[in-house]
């Protein structure tokens, strides 16, 4: 079983956002996401400033095996972005909600995230896509 | 569902992810590839290997064959037991595949090919054998073992019978034995010591249990991948096929062109590819960008291009490093095209790794 935890959002390409006090919104992958990927050695992330679409693809992490696009789960400016996956991509594999965020950025709108799955969505979207 | 292999239950047991493989189901790893990948360099790992075709050549006149069937020369085999790595080339020159054949007697040769090869193959060898009264006999009922690492054979003699622990701690490197229905030999494709081990398939789980009671890991295909790309050893189906020829493809090595009057199925076409000059070559590239090398990336070289053949991130170097077929005039440098920006690459002679150490400068 995957750890889905309850207070983020999921989208489902397999990105997870979480909603910060001051309204920025905190952007990674889930652990679901890592453990098919299999073991990070590359991540690159997008820059800060950078504004994107809902949708449209801002990072790529790479696994020994293959490389994968992260899309933005909303519309936004980028803030803030992981530079420590630089030197330690693995950091992804072993903490994907916590130390291996991607990027922080600031929604367009509030009320961008109702349109992502809870956490409860996602365990049934996973189950369903693993038959 | 795949085919499965005698290990499949055991492959389920151990935690091993399955993907298909050439029709196949096997693990691509079992948790991490890269512990995986690093534990073979420092010590040992054990890949099922059973899906690959084990074909025996059985008549009088088998080595006679084998000299014309293959692009290397089986007379290089002279002691029994003795392996030898070769193309097996159509009249164009092209690769059918790459094997290892074993001479264990004038009468009988066991040649090892790829799973994914495994139909043209076998009707091909069936074609050519006719006009030499070679048996051409697909062996089932068997697994492959490969088990790899420093430690492999240390960690592999003691779980043998007395009869197999009596030749097999004295193999010489490609030397391999039977012993009844196993055949122990001292090959493999990870640039480390080590055992490839033929079995029955009703003893192969037991043997797998053992192994690993022994402290040696399953190690997935695709370890398997990133150990062999280090170890500079080409992927069929990946660095060559059927449209280029050995002399493309870094394994004019592999060629014997003496002695002169030995005619080889593709002889003519490669050895006007020779004399003409060929216009592509497969080179190692190191990324010297931060990065990762895939396969079938664009490489740029002056005013050339070419392609990546194999590519992934090397654990042992923690560097991006491929095999790439780009055009001969290519020198030290070249650029690849990786999501649409030219990152930097030097041009490197595989192996990049051989016995856990970097034989090339970073």
């Amino acid at each position: 079983m995957s750890n889905i935890p309850v207070e983020l959002k999921y989208a489902r390409t397999h990105e997870w956002a979480r909603m910060n006090d001051d309204g920025s919104v905190t952007v990674g992958i889930s652990d679901s996401a890592q453990d098919q990927l299999g073991d990070m050695v590359f991540v690159e992330v997008p820059e800060v400033g950078q504004t994107v679409d809902a949708g449209e693809a801002c990072a790529v992490v790479e696994s020994v095996k293959a490389a994968s696009d992260v899309y933005s789960p909303v519309a936004g400016e980028i803030v803030e972005v992981n530079d420590g996956l630089a030197d330690s991509p693995e950091t992804v594999n072993q903490d994907a909600y916590g130390g291996g965020w991607l990027f922080r950025m600031k929604p367009g709108s509030a009320g961008d995230l109702d349109a992502m799955m809870n956490s409860e969505a996602y365990a049934g979207f996973l189950e369903a896509e693993d038959h | 569902m795949g085919q499965k292999t005698p290990l499949y239950d055991e492959h389920v047991a151990d935690g091993g992810k399955l993907v298909d493989f050439a029709g196949w189901d096997m693990p691509i790893n079992y948790g991490s590839q890269i512990e995986e990948h690093n534990n073979v360099r420092n010590d040992a790992g054990m890949f099922d290997v059973s899906h690959m075709t084990v074909v025996d050549l059985t008549g009088d006149r088998t080595r006679e064959f084998l000299r014309y069937l293959l692009a290397n020369n089986v007379d290089r085999l002279k002691d029994s037991g003795k392996a030898l790595y070769s193309c097996m080339l159509n009249e164009d020159g092209g690769v059918i595949d790459d094997l290892i054949v074993y001479f264990i007697r004038d009468d009988f040769f066991r040649m090892v090919v790829n799973a994914g090869t495994r139909d043209k193959d076998l009707a091909w060898l069936q074609q050519q054998s006719a006009a030499f009264d070679v048996a051409v006999t697909e062996r089932t009922g068997l697994a492959m073992v490969a088990v790899q690492g420093p430690n492999a054979r240390n960690k592999t003699l003691p779980l043998l019978s007395d009869a197999a622990r009596a030749f097999a701690g004295d193999l010489k490197p490609f030397f391999g034995d039977f012993d009844g229905d196993w055949f122990i030999a001292r090959t493999g494709y990870t640039g480390e010591d080590g055992f490839e081990i033929i079995l029955p398939e009703d003893e192969a789980p037991a043997f797998w249990s053992k192994l690993r009671a022994a402290g040696v890991r399953p190690t997935g295909l695709g370890a398997r991948d990133t150990l062999r790309l280090e170890a500079g050893m080409n992927l069929y189906g990946s660095d060559m096929d059927e449209t280029v020829s050995p002399l493309e493809s870094a394994l004019g090595w592999t060629v014997a062109w003496e002695p002169a009057d030995r005619d080889f199925i593709g002889r003519k076409a490669i050895e006007a590819q020779r004399k003409a000059g060929t216009q592509q070559k497969l080179v190692g590239l190191l990324l010297e960008d931060r990065g990762v090398l895939r396969n079938h990336q664009k490489v740029v070289a002056g005013d050339g291009e070419g392609e990546i053949t194999s590519g992934s991130f090397s654990p042992t170097l923690q560097r991006a490093i491929a095999f790439a077929r780009v055009p001969k005039e290519t020198g030290e440098t070249c650029q690849v095209d990786i999501r649409g920006k030219l990152l930097n690459a030097r041009v490197v002679k595989p192996p990049f790794v051989r016995n856990g150490e970097a034989q090339i400068d970073l």
